[in-house]
């Protein structure tokens, strides 16, 4: 489904020229989660930004089903791939209901039946009709991001592009967008890319991942060695530590000192 | 550890904002003795766990209302000292490291200009000498090359750094008590580590009182002593973090559930119920 290949990206020239992706290569397969992972400044969100023509290609190729992206995307391609931003106060008109917000996709894409359809969706996204004509300040973090989750599904896209979309969210909420994610990728057979940097988070939404460092990839995984606690890097082993909540480094500081 | 009298005693804390569409109890009923040991709390957004950490110190913002039958420190009673003294008290011995460092640093001023500032408005000192104690502030918060972040502006430095320059910031004073509202949840995880590290050894070398305020149960049960569980204002249970799987109020449990573990964890996540009666 999507086919990236000796992907790169730099931003400026000369003294500000920055490679923030270096010879990236991915496959994903139809109905297929994957997981980047990585720190920031890692090149991960850059990845799905150069895939959606927000950043520019400097190099290699990137096919979405076969075939290669036209530069500058067209509609049929943003029909096809839609992706849902880390900030979900950020990333939703302040000023439009969340009627408005769903309808301008449905607009642009020209579709028909729209009242039809944002209802459905908006039940899709566990939010239910009653939400339709709110304003983004009348809601929730964790229903704002549902309302984002909506926009991107409501013109039926086979890929989603999921830039951290829990890490501006409490654990709780995590837990009920995580298992939305799920679902809709059942129901709807989405095929996902999903970047954060809670290695927790991957492995339960992904089958497999790559470990993104300074734009390069580290490492190539799956879950399952993920959960056998193989790593073949040092740093995927630092993310994994990570993920246990904190560690003490030198576990005798506190009772030395008393 | 020998026996000496708390801290910090708060007894039947409440915080009350009175806005023209009602009363909001954002804090009830909260009771806590803390010594020089770290305490957590937790709890989800709207609980309740900043607001109380905000009147601890006396930022709770106007229109806010605060009642309490003790709300003392080191002796001290906060709620009828003069606002002069209560100043001096803030930001000298007992200080507050804040979330977002992008937020909370002040933008048109260098890291160092602030750490000179904060040392000078509690301590009698030459510009020079608050220099050298920011300097040695920064290099104990572990920064590479401390003349260079000291002439940083908070723009320039990057996450965790400019949360390593808060931390470096709030602790020149050498505060008693210092509470951490959520300092490593704008950090990534790797950074996060590192940061929570350099507080573990400050705090600990410094025998100071830490307050440690956030929604991840993981992290705070394994930073601190004990932990503080809280929902809508109220506090539902407190346990020492080794007490933990042993937790019985089922709001601790589901926060406990619903983080994915990278051994495997339940598909869908167990989600958190929410009972109305445990705020009555």
């Amino acid at each position: 489904m999507i086919d990236i290949r000796d992907l790169s990206v730099v931003f400026g020239s000369g003294n500000l020229r920055v490679e923030a992706v270096k010879g990236l290569s991915l496959q994903v397969a139809e109905g297929e989660s994957f997981g980047l992972v990585g720190e920031s400044g890692s090149g991960k969100s850059t990845v799905l930004r150069a895939i959606c023509g927000l950043a520019p290609v400097s190099g290699g190729t990137i096919a979405i089903g076969e075939k290669p992206v036209s530069v500058p995307r067209k509609r049929d391609f943003f029909a096809t791939v839609q992706m849902v931003f880390q900030d979900p106060y950020g990333s939703l008109h302040p000023r439009q209901t969340v009627d408005q917000i769903l309808s301008e996709p449905l607009a642009i894409h020209r579709m028909d039946n729209r009242d039809k359809r944002i209802v459905r969706t908006l039940t899709d996204v566990g939010l239910g009709p009653t939400f339709r004509f709110r304003f983004p300040h009348q809601l929730s973090g964790g229903q704002r991001q549902r309302v984002a989750i909506a926009r991107a599904l409501i013109l039926d896209p086979s890929v989603i592009l999921l830039d951290e979309p829990t890490s501006a969210l409490d654990a709780s909420v995590q837990a009920e967008i995580l298992n939305l994610l799920e679902l809709l990728r059942k129901e709807h057979n989405l095929t996902y890319i999903l970047v954060s940097h809670d290695l927790a988070v991957v492995a339960h939404l992904c089958d497999r991942m790559l470990v993104m460092r300074n734009g390069t990839m580290v490492e190539e995984t799956d879950t399952e060695h993920l959960r056998a606690g193989e790593a073949k890097t040092a740093y995927t082993r630092a993310l994994m530590k990570a993920t246990e909540g904190f560690t003490r480094a030198e576990p005798a500081t506190r009772t030395e000192l008393q | 550890m020998k026996e000496q009298a708390p801290l910090l005693e708060v007894e039947n804390l409440n915080v009350r904002f009175h806005l023209r569409t009602g009363t909001v109890e954002a804090v009830r009923g909260v009771s806590f003795s803390l010594g020089r040991e770290r305490l957590g709390i937790v709890g989800e957004s709207g609980s309740g766990k900043s607001q109380t950490g905000r009147a601890i110190l006396g930022l709770t913002p106007p229109p806010g209302e605060i009642t309490a039958d003790r709300l003392t420190f080191d002796g001290i009673d906060l709620l009828s000292i003069p606002r002069r003294q209560l100043r001096n008290l803030r930001g000298g011995r007992m200080t507050m490291v804040m979330q977002d460092p992008k937020y909370s640093l002040n933008p048109v001023m260098t890291i160092g200009d602030q750490m000179i500032e904060a040392y000078r408005a509690h301590k009698r000192a030459s510009r020079k000498e608050a220099r050298e104690k920011a300097l040695e502030m920064l290099e104990a918060v572990q920064m590479r090359n401390p003349g260079r972040v000291f002439s940083l502006y908070p723009h320039e430095a990057s996450g965790g750094m400019g949360q390593r320059a808060m931390i470096a910031m709030m602790l020149v004073t050498d505060p008693d008590f210092l509470i951490a509202d959520e300092p490593t949840s704008a950090l990534d995880v790797t950074v996060q580590q590192e940061v929570l590290r350099i507080l573990d050894r400050l705090v600990a070398e410094r025998g100071m009182g830490l307050i440690f305020v956030s929604h991840d149960l993981r992290l705070v049960s394994s930073f601190c002593d004990r932990v503080l569980v809280m929902y809508g204002g109220k506090v539902m249970e407190e346990l020492a973090s080794g007490d933990l799987e042993s937790a019985h109020h089922p709001y601790t449990r589901g926060l406990m559930n619903c983080l994915p573990a990278l051994e495997g964890s339940a598909h869908p996540l167990p989600t958190l119920r929410r009972d109305p009666a445990w705020t009555e």
